[in-house]
């Protein structure tokens, strides 16, 4: 089948690739551009280790065609941080415990920041709707949860702290 | 995944002709939460993948403020319609059957036509749909024709659209007053999961706000395909709705159902779901109306 040129950007650079129309956006990204960031495990759209952003969505890599990816912003797990900064969301998982073997971090990471680009106080169960379809086969959720949640509060109470529903800040003091 | 064509046509008109083309060899392709998922497992080959994203029309979501017509297009997502503040006020089956699909990533991309062409018996987007009394438009090599979207479905990945024809839009009539409707998808958890039973209710009052003027009762995994509970329906209809009488109704949905064991759940569970859900999404539907 035919090899194509195709022009995609990601994390704000336009990149050329030479795609055939069968690759998958994640298979361009790892395979082609050694963005390894993304994660591959099911494969079938399920676990959300893949994810990363379109036009600021979250979406599975593995299951959007590279093609379908011409023409839109891709958003990696590698475009969080700047140069050697991480950004807030990535320092408050390091600072919660929030990666345990780390592989669907990447995956969390990317929903996680398009959550909170649309709302930057989310509580417990916003956040929690909002990363239900991120799998952590470790099961480390209740720290990811408090590690987003902390984003916007790295010193301060979170919200539902400051509501009294939890206590995660004053223990950690 | 094998190699491929992949063909991005601007109308329908010119899909249906590319698939003219093709026939045999191709396949359309829309959000691709489930074309994709098949190319991979191998049990889709085609040489042309028509996709139908960049059908501008194909994406309208519009409601006529004169007929109180609302129109989806196919390629609607379900993020679109759960993050509609009309969808949410007016029809909240629908919003409780597409907010529930998949996940967030999934709901992005996935449509709500492709969940129906799909057709698989666990459709949660089919119900609401179904409820609410939707007409499928489809357009193919032999022109336009309508099919209600209760007899959209054959079997389990069957429809009755024919090799070339694709579902342009499903338009809903004007709700009537004094409507309320729900949905439940019932499973093991939350996300990224298939319903174990999915349960529908839209009721709607007389000016007395007791009478059923109309009833629908929509049973997703409940058979091959979504079906009515007609027998149901009957017995709510034309009659003062009390919470027995919604119990009576569950009990005649779950006799009516065609449940089965499956690896998800058995038989015997997904009818007393039934047989409680029902009466829960009535009520809930009762609420709803009072409210208003």
């Amino acid at each position: 089948m035919e090899k194509l040129n195709i022009i995609l950007n990601i994390n704000n650079k336009p990149v050329d690739v030479r795609i055939t129309p069968n690759d998958t956006l994640l298979e361009v990204l790892r395979d082609h551009l050694d963005l390894t960031g993304s994660k591959e495990s099911c494969g079938e759209g399920v676990c959300g280790s893949c994810t990363v952003q379109l036009d600021g969505k979250p979406v599975r890599s593995c299951l959007t065609l590279a093609l379908e990816a011409e023409g839109l912003k891709v958003r990696t797990v590698e475009g969080l941080a700047d140069g050697d900064k991480l950004s807030p969301l990535q320092e408050s998982f390091v600072n919660h415990g929030a990666v345990q073997c780390g592989f669907c971090t990447p995956g969390m990471l990317m929903t996680a920041d398009a959550l909170l680009q649309q709302n930057t106080n989310p509580d417990e169960d916003t956040i929690k709707k909002a990363l239900s379809g991120n799998i952590c086969r470790c099961t480390g959720y209740s720290k990811i949860v408090e590690a987003v949640a902390h984003t916007a509060h790295p010193d301060d109470q979170c919200p539902d702290c400051a509501s009294g529903i939890k206590s995660c800040c004053k223990t950690k003091e | 995944m094998k190699p491929f064509n992949y063909l991005t046509p601007a109308t329908v008109e010119e899909a249906v002709s590319l698939f003219g083309q093709h026939s045999e060899t191709a396949k359309y392709i829309a959000g691709g939460t489930d074309v994709i998922v098949k190319l991979k497992d191998g049990w889709m080959e085609p040489d042309y993948l028509i996709s139908l994203k960049k059908i501008e029309e194909l994406s309208e979501l519009r409601k006529n403020e004169n007929t109180g017509d609302l129109t989806i297009g196919a390629t609607v997502t379900h993020a679109t319609l759960e993050k509609s503040i009309m969808i949410q006020k007016e029809y909240p089956i629908i919003y409780d059957a597409v907010s529930n699909i998949g996940s967030l990533q999934v709901r992005n991309v996935g449509t709500i036509g492709g969940n129906l062409m799909n057709a698989v018996p666990s459709a949660d987007g089919a119900v609401p749909m179904i409820a609410l009394d939707g007409v499928a438009l489809i357009q193919g090599p032999g022109g336009e024709r309508s099919v209600e979207v209760k007899d959209l479905f054959i079997e389990p990945y069957k429809t009755v659209l024919k090799p070339g024809e694709i579902l342009k839009k499903i338009t809903i009539p004007a709700p009537a007053p004094r409507t309320g409707s729900a949905y439940i998808k019932f499973g093991r958890r939350a996300a990224m999961e298939l319903p174990l039973i999915g349960i529908g209710v839209l009721l709607s009052l007389d000016a007395d706000l007791e009478t059923c003027a109309r009833a629908r009762i929509v049973l997703g995994v409940a058979g091959p395909t979504p079906m009515r509970a007609y027998e149901a329906e009957k017995l709510l209809t034309g009659k003062k709705i009390t919470e027995d009488l919604l119990r009576q109704a569950g009990e005649k949905a779950a006799d009516e159902s065609k449940v089965r064991d499956s690896v998800r759940g058995s038989a015997w569970h997904r009818k007393e779901m039934i047989r409680v859900q029902v009466r829960r999404m009535g009520l809930k539907c009762l609420e709803m109306i009072k409210r208003n």
